[in-house]
């Protein structure tokens, strides 16, 4: 049985099923409130979520039952007496040391947690990184989205905000650097200068079967870099449209990835009016379209950049999305055939797949 | 003393009692002693620079105020969610 963790404007919930069959709503939590993002980290069984309250602002929560009670986690915030506050928090990603994990949100900040999401500190080497006076927030925030740890090695992260780009660190987030070679950003005047820091990036993931090689989808682009992130070559020729939120790939294959393209920046909505996910299996050089069991008409769906994960691998890989419009789409063969997993949920902003 | 009242989830926060008293000259300054008293509302009424949230209201006395409106020590002052949302 896979489990499903999905975040909504209107709550979590978590659905329960076969790859291929509809899912079933196991639990609700938190009605009514807006759940950015919420995965169950494997390691140890519990379940995070961030919310943002109107209200009451950004927090963090765990459990380990997700139809049980919810604790607040503690130190998410910037520090005290500044000038800034937190605004949201996007996404929360497992680290490679044990009980580690982080978590990643408007302006650009990223946190640390060791004791399994209970706790968190602000990673001062990209809170104090001099060029953050010159990055500049995107449609959603200045929001950093994408964590990327790299198998086995706590030290070398990657993160990606939009738009302040693509940011290194191969001292465990103690320092870091750009990386941003190679994208060209076409809303920006051609005589843009190459130290350029307001770049949209919308997701990036690595490769873990060969951790240098990394996949982004851009604000107009779909790049890889075979080089962890340093640099980074357009690999959009082929598909609808190279414009999109979402990425996904077979954990299996690092020539592998899913992108699940959007008419334009001016028209959020999937192109021609029909649904089709995009899947690569030789790193970008031709695409191939997956639309078999998708909308195929009168289909205007937008996929927000964290409504699109994957479980196993290989043709056993299960790859599931959700859209703004309260749909959630499933693969359970490595997206050759698609079927509705659940339908008429509140707006979807994140989904996480496990077992 | 100046009472501070509360509802919804800020009273839960807070012990689960609705209203709590203390010495203060402004509605900042009781909802900082607020803070203080109940660690575990940390955040929800003001955020980390200190301000006050922008969809939280304070009324004192049943008039909308600030967060550096003057309260008396018989004053009540009433912290409500504004009306938002979609």
């Amino acid at each position: 049985m896979t489990k499903l963790i999905v975040g909504t404007r209107k709550g979590l919930f978590v659905l329960e099923g076969e790859p291929g069959e509809p899912f079933e709503v196991a639990t609700r939590a938190f009605p009514g409130e807006t759940v950015d993002y919420a995965l169950r980290d494997t390691r140890s069984g519990r379940i995070l979520a961030t919310t943002t309250s109107p209200i009451y602002g950004p927090k963090v929560w765990y459990t380990d039952d997700a139809a049980g009670e919810w604790e607040q986690a503690e130190g998410v915030a910037l520090p005290e007496g500044g000038d800034a506050a937190l605004q949201r928090l996007w996404v929360i990603a497992p680290g490679e040391a044990e009980g580690t994990l982080y978590a990643g949100g408007d302006p650009g900040v990223l946190f640390e947690s060791r004791d399994g999401g209970a706790s968190w500190e602000l990673n001062r080497g990209l809170w104090e990184e001099p060029s953050r006076d010159r990055w500049q927030p995107g449609g959603g925030g200045l929001c950093l989205h994408s964590i990327v740890t790299w198998p086995g090695d706590p030290d070398r992260l990657a993160v990606a905000i939009s738009a302040a780009g693509v940011w290194l660190s191969e001292d465990g987030g103690a320092s870091w650097r750009t990386g941003n070679e190679g994208l060209a950003p076409r809303y920006l005047p051609e005589d843009t200068p190459p130290d350029e820091i307001g770049l949209c990036v919308h997701r990036i993931h690595r490769a873990p079967a060969r951790p240098e090689r990394m996949f982004m989808q851009f604000h107009g682009g779909v790049y890889r870099s075979d080089d962890a992130g340093q640099t980074w070559t357009d690999i959009g020729a082929g598909l609808p449209s190279d414009f999109g939120f979402p990425l996904a790939l077979d954990p299996g294959d690092p020539d592998s990835a899913y992108v699940i393209p959007l008419t334009a920046d001016v028209d959020r909505v999937t192109p021609d009016s029909r649904v089709r996910v995009y899947e690569t299996r030789d790193a970008g050089v031709s695409w191939t379209a997956r639309g078999d069991g998708l909308p195929q008409e009168h289909a205007y769906l937008t996929i927000l950049r964290e409504a699109f994960d994957w479980g196993g691998e290989g043709e056993g890989l299960e790859l599931y999305f959700g859209a703004t419009s309260g749909d959630l789409f499933g693969s359970g063969d490595a997206g050759a055939t698609w079927s509705a997993a659940a339908t008429r949920l509140p707006p979807v902003l994140s989904v996480a797949a496990t077992a | 003393m100046a009472v501070v009242r509360l509802r919804g989830p800020l009273k839960q926060l807070a012990g689960d009692q609705s209203e709590h008293a203390f010495e203060a000259s402004t509605v900042g300054e009781l909802l900082s002693a607020l803070e203080r008293e109940h660690p575990a509302m940390d955040g929800w009424i003001l955020d980390e620079r200190g301000v006050l949230r922008r969809h939280i209201n304070v009324f004192v006395n049943g008039e909308m105020g600030a967060q550096d409106t003057a309260v008396d020590a018989d004053d009540r002052v009433d912290v409500l969610p504004a009306i938002s949302g979609g």
